[in-house]
């Protein structure tokens, strides 16, 4: 990488600008324990491919607020779960010209979909890298005889948020190897890439910086491993390739578009790097 | 740290239509060390408006960065970059002209953004918008919010 501060350097000059206001902060040493019964793993020790570019992961959860990190600890509390809840029940709704439900050809959502989002996104039979709301698509276009939903929309996100939770406390999980290699590569690439006016990486963001504060952001680790999650400051729904654009979109970019092949690659490398952190089902944040 | 090929000549800037005394992004007159001698504008920098440009989230927005103890009052300073605090000492005018304008020509890779600078960028967006630039992409301050920036930080001495 660049020239840039180490840790330690940041650690130490903020030790001496104490008094000037902010400074490095720690991630929030807490424990995301939801419904009092769901141990989920925020913390982990970082893969080998990372390659020492973290010491160790955090998911995005500990660098938020305390009421935002509680609103994450009761389902009742968690705001995505209105959003869930419909699509629970669109799972059983038949629809298209062959008026199927999802659940007329994968029966039990709960047995059917466990571990799905824990190891997306990920190469299908014809050697395309696939995000969840492709697969869904499909089978909504090819299988149901129905629309497709467009990538952000509230059904979309509806969807995905109750297929995610089936991996709700199971560690993230995505190939890389084999087939998927080079979708990873690229996304790698792309990651380390500075875009835009600004001329910034993700990982001059969420690698060199994270634990620093951008004016009143307490920059994280960039994981995905919550998504989809809800955000407060949007009042919604947020999925992995929304939030994608955000960012890129900030560093004064031409950005790409949620669903692009590019933001696909980018999907596995980041999901990579957050390999062993727990999938959190909803996420919460600011 | 990489040595740059000074452009063009001032002459050039007058015939690019810039207004008379100023000096275009792509034709400021680089030092080796990354520093610029000559005032972009000729007219002498308000320390009070660079204060105001250093704050403001649309313009230069530098305490999104650095922390500059000066300015109490100013809430969320980020600490991305070292504190501004003593910069006149450290730096002078030539250095920090050149610091605010690219600071890549002095820290190489550095993540602070070059701020009067219109390229080569990777897929430069029109402002925050996402979509792509125009084929005149301004720079994200001009060159009078340039001086007015360096005359405030000439006034951060310890
Ligand atoms: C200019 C700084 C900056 C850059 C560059 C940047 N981000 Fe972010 N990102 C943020 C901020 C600020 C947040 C919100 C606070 C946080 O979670 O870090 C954020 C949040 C995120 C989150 C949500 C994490 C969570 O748990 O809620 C993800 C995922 C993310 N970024 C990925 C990326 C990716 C991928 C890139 C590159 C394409 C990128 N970011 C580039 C500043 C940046
Ligand atoms: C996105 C982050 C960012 C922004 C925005 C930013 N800077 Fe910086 N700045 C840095 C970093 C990081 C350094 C340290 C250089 C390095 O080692 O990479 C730096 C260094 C400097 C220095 C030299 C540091 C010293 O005191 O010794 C000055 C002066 C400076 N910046 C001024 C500014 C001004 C003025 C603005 C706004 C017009 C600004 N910066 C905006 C990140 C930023």
């Amino acid at each position: 990488m660049t020239l840039r501060y180490s840790r330690t350097t940041i650690a130490a000059a903020a030790a001496l600008a104490i008094g000037a206001g902010a400074a490095w902060a720690e991630p929030v040493d807490d424990t995301l324990i939801v419904n009092e019964e769901i141990t989920i793993k925020t913390r982990a020790e970082a893969p080998a491919h990372l390659e020492g570019a973290l010491p160790e992961l955090y998911s995005g959860w500990h660098f938020r607020e305390d009421d935002t990190r509680k609103m994450q600890m009761d389902d009742f509390d968690n705001p995505n779960f209105v959003f869930l809840e419909q699509g629970l029940d669109q799972w059983s709704v038949a629809e298209g010209t062959e008026n199927k439900s999802c659940a007329d050809c994968h029966g039990d959502i709960e047995e059917s979909m466990k571990g799905v989002r824990a190891v997306m996104p990920k190469v299908n039979a014809a050697g395309a890298l696939w995000s969840m709301e492709d697969y869904i698509n499909d089978c909504r276009t090819n299988r149901m005889g129905a629309e497709a939903w467009k990538w952000n929309s509230q059904d979309m996100k509806n969807m995905t948020l109750a297929i995610s939770l089936q991996s709700r406390g199971m560690p993230m999980n995505v190939a890389i190897d084999g087939p998927a290699a080079e979708f990873w590569e690229r996304g790698k690439e792309m990651y380390y890439t500075r875009f835009g006016q600004l001329e910034m990486s993700c990982a001059n963001c969420h690698e060199d910086n994270w634990g620093n504060f951008i004016r009143a952001d307490h920059l994280s680790q960039g994981q995905i491993n919550a998504f989809p999650l809800y955000r407060l400051k949007d009042a919604g729904v947020v999925s992995i390739h929304q939030r994608f654009v955000g960012c890129v979109r900030d560093t004064r970019a031409e950005t790409f578009a949620a669903g692009s092949q590019e933001f696909r690659e980018l999907e596995l490398y980041v999901a990579s790097r957050g390999q062993g952190l727990d999938i959190e089902g909803a996420g919460v944040r600011h | 740290m990489k040595r740059h090929v000074v452009m063009v000549a001032a002459a050039a800037a007058l015939a690019a239509g810039a207004t008379a005394a100023e000096v275009a992004p792509m034709e400021v007159k680089w030092d080796e060390d990354g520093s610029i001698a000559e005032s972009l504008t000729g007219t002498p920098g308000d320390p009070a408006s660079g204060a105001k440009i250093m704050t403001t989230n649309a313009l230069g927005n530098c305490v999104a960065c650095h922390e500059i103890g000066a300015m109490p009052d100013v809430p969320f300073q980020g600490n991305i970059g070292p504190a501004l605090d003593g910069a006149a000492d450290r730096w002078t005018e030539a250095q920090l002209r050149g610091l605010v304008v690219d600071a890549k020509r002095t820290f190489e890779g550095t993540f602070m953004p070059g701020m009067y600078k219109t390229g080569p960028f990777t897929r430069p967006g029109d402002a925050y918008t996402g979509k792509a630039a125009p084929a005149d992409l301004m720079p994200i301050l001009s060159a009078q919010q340039i001086e007015d920036v360096v005359a405030y930080l000439l006034t951060l001495k310890e």
